[in-house]
């Protein structure tokens, strides 16, 4: 093949440089090709071989050290650290980078010293089609479309766009079962499962009971929590007790493991604070929503859902650690700072006959992050003042 | 057909001498031709076809060849990853999990980390490539945003790459929420509250994509498929297009001697540009292992597993998608209760119109531009940043506006290490991410415009020489010496602009459109940008101009050197010291 345009020549890009009229300069064609120290001193040449052939060498022992590095060092339980790193990572690691970057750097020392190094002229073409392929390929659009008969056709134009609009629908219908319907799960959580009356069967006879008030547990470990337990100035992370024991709240283990569990806390978690009862600033109407200072906020972020653990003691601030929303703990967790657009959702609590502390009800307006369908006006007590 | 496989096996200097690779080469591209017709093709596509050679055109190679890494190390992945959010109790080699209850994606997560030969290595592979290829995409498309490479016929793939961009953030992710640990979760979570502020369907969206109320067992296997399927197949599959329009555009150059807008001037691609492109594969492949076996990156197990009750304090996505974060992080506190539904303009603008924004601006500066110059013609020759004052201010405005907000997505790091409010650092950015870009736009633009300034004295009266001379009478000056024919050339080599008038246009457009006072408005509108493009820059000076310079400059310099000759100091301070 030869190809015209593989030109060494510098003269052949002189036909551009004529002095244009208002050009300074005219272009004065590409400098003459400059030979390397390989192409004049066959010493170098020799040596630069040497060096590629050493480069590619130096891969080969790197490939056969990663076989032995991959038998010689272990994983599992028994693995030796370097520098916070197990060693078979590391060993594995450096050797495929030798066994890959060796063979990198000699073929690039090898296209720089070796190969010819002369630069070639190749002609650019516009973009474009040749003007005949343009107007055939036009034509040939023209003929076809003349031939569907299109513009004639009205009927068969509107009816088959309607058609294929419509196969929309089949596609987005496919998709329906990809989950529940959101339905009013944003709005619940599972404390409301306390307090709440049931019918069941005992003894061939049906009977309408009410289930114990949900008592506030321990996160980690589930113990209820006694409100002479809390000093003040402690904060505790809580969840429902019924995650932990389900059958007290007459409610099933399956309805509190694996996926359930998951979405039950990312609702449900707790906030407790015991702060002095005179620094709490009691929204309306939320007067006796706290045990001798003991507070009960949700710990999910009104923002975008992140759980909020930064605690400020002095102040009864907390911080959300993901984008620094801070809420006052004792004032009805009003948003003092970041970017959040409501308070965090407070549980009204109180103590049953045990001491334990226990929650009134269910929260009174959906926590976590805000959607669109969230309806203030329901929300039974608005922002604190 | 034998002349192709001669051409293709040597090396283009010298004349094969037909040795035994070169024939045995031959022998095979016979073979293959006779069944394939491959020569054929050649045609279209030489062989020897060349590419400019510059540093900065490495940078896309970079992003390609850590694409292909993704690809292999993913691989990999996929024979020991479990997509399953069902619950399991770890029983495997890292001791401070065991017994902890997880989902098998995190399970296998640590059986790849800890319990496979080479696993963690091909984990950290796979991110550190992932954090290179968009980091490469990144810096590939600043270079060529600065050098005008965008401009025509090249604005379709400047869209190509914009998307590309796109879709290697939503690609990485996906697939860093993968192992379903604690500090991917809470990225999960994030995403999660994001769709639910989305108008009208957002409550929908998040219960369809996580099959019912967050999180639900579904969304790892979902992102699974979107991560190793979905993206990658449309990424393959736009990266091809990308590649056959830079070989179909041929690739642009620097001006110089002997090029112009009609040439390319460069190594062949066969053997030149496929060993250097082929060697860079392999040491861009290198540096991920070396990256990957020497520095940690996303210790799941030290996170442990997803629990929407816990969170890490400094949780931060990676550092691709901290800009956005940062926005969220100093947006105040907005949201909007009106008619029973609910506006959290706190996510709606930095989450869901920001990011979708940039991308258009990034999108449409091609064709902002061309239509304020109205230039139709095709651009091979790149240009220097400082000579498109306003393009590049343009570009420094945006970073600074990407770098200001992702500053703000570390704010609370920042507070921590350099002893900071945090709150102060927002209220800073909250005015900075505005007031910032403004000022790197005109710094930017001033600074092109000096250093243009700059060029046009090095052209007119030579480059400092660094002698100073005293002359008989006590002045002093210093020895300029005229540049190199090349460098001056290259210098001049790019338009001469023209600010467009929006009065001569109007009328010809008055009559050409018809909706004549829009197209008035467009005018003007047009002619104050072209101005502002425009206006300010130094234009290359006239031959008439160059001329009348160097021969002043002939003459200084020639008096400099009479007075160095009959000067007391004739010894002067070049031969003193």
């Amino acid at each position: 093949m030869t190809d015209s345009h593989d030109s060494i020549e510098p003269a052949d890009s002189h036909g551009h440089g004529e002095l244009v009229p208002d050009e300074p300069i005219a272009n004065p064609g590409l400098p003459a090709h400059e030979p390397r120290p390989t192409d004049v001193d066959p010493a170098k040449e020799k040596r630069a071989e040497i060096q590629v052939a050493v480069l590619f060498a130096l891969s080969g022992i790197c490939s056969v050290l990663f076989v032995v590095s991959y038998f010689t060092f272990d994983v599992g339980d028994n693995w030796h650290v370097v520098g916070g790193l197990g060693a078979s990572t590391v060993a594995l690691g450096s050797t495929l980078a030798g066994a890959l970057l060796f063979v990198g750097v000699g073929i690039t020392h090898w296209a720089r010293k070796l190969m010819g190094d002369h630069e070639i002229v190749e002609m650019r073409h516009p973009a474009y089609s040749e003007e005949s392929d343009r107007q055939r390929a036009l034509e040939d659009i023209k003929v076809g479309f003349e031939e569907t008969g299109i513009a004639r056709r009205p009927l068969i134009v509107f009816s088959g766009v309607g058609a294929l609009g419509l196969l929309g629908l089949p596609a987005v219908v496919y998709l329906r079962d990809l989950g529940t319907l959101p339905g009013d799960k944003l709005e619940h959580t599972i404390w409301g499962q306390g307090g709440r009356k049931i019918t069941i069967v005992e003894d061939g006879e049906e009977k309408e009971i009410t289930v114990p008030k949900m008592r506030i547990s321990r996160d980690a470990i589930g113990t209820p929590i006694l409100a002479s337990d809390l000093e003040i100035g402690d904060l505790v992370n809580a969840q429902p007790e019924v995650l932990f024991n389900p059958t007290r709240y007459y409610m099933e283990h399956a309805d509190v493991e694996g996926a359930e569990l998951q979405t039950h806390k990312s609702k449900a978690s707790l906030i407790l604070l015991r702060m002095e009862p005179g620094d709490i600033k009691p929204g309306k109407g939320r007067e006796d929503w706290d045990v001798n200072g003991i507070v009960a906020y949700s710990k999910i972020c009104t923002h975008v859902g992140c759980p909020i653990s930064l605690n400020e003691r002095t102040t009864h601030h907390l911080l959300c650690p993901c984008h620094q929303s801070t809420f006052d703990m004792a004032d009805s967790g009003r948003v003092i700072f970041g970017p959040a657009g409501r308070p965090l959702p407070q549980l009204p609590i109180e103590v049953d006959e045990q001491g334990y502390l226990v929650a009134q009800s269910d929260f009174t307006e959906p926590v976590g992050p805000s959607y669109w369908e969230r309806d203030y006006e329901r929300d039974r007590f608005a922002e604190g003042d | 057909m034998m002349k192709s496989a001669d051409v293709a096996s040597t090396n283009g200097t010298e004349p094969a001498t037909p040795k035994k690779g070169a024939k045995t080469a031959g022998v095979v591209a016979t073979w293959a031709d006779d069944r394939l017709g491959l020569a054929k093709a050649t045609k279209g596509m030489s062989l020897r076809k060349v590419f400019p050679d510059h540093w900065s055109f490495m940078l896309g190679e970079i992003a390609l060849w850590s694409f292909v890494v993704l690809l292999l190390t993913g691989v990999f992945l996929t024979l020991f990853f479990d997509p399953s959010m069902a619950e399991v109790q770890y029983n495997g080699s890292y001791d401070p999990l065991r017994g902890v209850h997880m989902s098998r994606a995190m399970a296998s997560t640590l059986e790849i980390s800890f319990d496979v030969r080479g696993g963690l290595l091909m984990r950290q592979m796979h991110h550190w490539a992932a954090m290179i290829f968009i980091a490469a995409m990144m810096i590939h498309l600043l270079r060529v945003y600065l050098t005008g490479a965008f401009r025509k016929p090249r604005e379709i793939n400047w869209i190509i790459g914009c998307t590309l961009l796109l879709l290697g953030t939503i690609e990485g992710f996906t697939g860093y929420s993968l192992p379903d640990d604690l500090l991917s979760g809470t990225g999960v979570r994030a995403a999660d509250g994001f769709m639910k502020a989305s108008p009208v369907i957002g409550t929908y969206m998040s219960f369809f994509l996580f099959g019912g109320e967050f999180p639900g067992d579904q969304i790892i296997p979902r992102f699974y498929a979107i991560h190793i399927l979905l993206i990658p197949g449309i990424l393959l599959a736009l990266i091809t297009f990308h590649l056959i329009l830079v070989v179909y555009h041929k690739h642009t150059q620097w001006p110089g001697p002997g090029k112009t807008e009609e040439n390319v001037v460069g190594p062949p691609l066969m053997p030149i540009y496929m060993a250097k492109a082929g060697g860079f594969f392999f040491i861009v492949f290198g540096m991920t292992a070396l990256l990957g076996g020497l520095f940690t990156l996303n210790p799941v197990w030290k996170f442990g597993p997803y629990d929407p009750s816990k969170v890490t304090a400094g949780s931060q996505p990676d550092w691709y998608m901290g800009w956005p974060d940062g926005l969220l992080r100093i947006i105040p506190p907005w949201e909007t209760h009106i008619w029973g539904v609910t506006f959290s303009w706190n996510i709606i603008l930095p989450i869901l119109v920001m990011p979708p924004l940039m991308l258009t601006v990034l999108i449409v500066l091609p064709f902002i531009e061309s239509w304020i110059t109205g230039d139709k013609r095709e651009h091979h020759l790149l240009q220097r940043p400082r000579n498109a004052p306003t393009r590049t201010a343009v570009m420094a405005a945006l970073i600074t506006f990407y770098g200001l907000s992702w500053a703000a997505g570390g704010n609370d790091i920042i507070a921590i290490k350099m002893h900071l409010s945090i709150n102060q650092i927002t209220y800073f950015l909250r005015g900075a991410v505005i007031i910032g870009p403004i000022l790197a736009f005109i710094i930017t633009r001033r600074w092109c415009i000096s250093l243009q300034r700059h060029d046009e004295g090095k052209l007119l009266h030579g480059y400092e020489t660094g002698v100073i001379v005293r002359s008989p009478d006590g002045g002093y000056a210093e020895k300029h010496l005229p540049i190199s024919e090349a460098a001056a050339y290259t210098l001049t080599a790019r338009d001469r602009e023209e600010v467009y008038s929006s009065n001569g246009a109007a009328d010809e457009a008055g009559v050409a459109a018809p909706g004549g006072k829009k197209a008035e408005i467009a005018n003007k509108v047009r002619g104050k940008l072209s101005e502002l493009m425009y206006a300010d820059n130094v234009q290359k000076p006239t031959a008439e101009e160059l001329h009348d310079a160097q021969h002043h400059a002939d003459h200084e310099l020639h008096e400099l050197e009479n007075q160095i000759a009959s000067g007391p100091n004739q010894h002067g301070p070049t031969s003193d010291h």
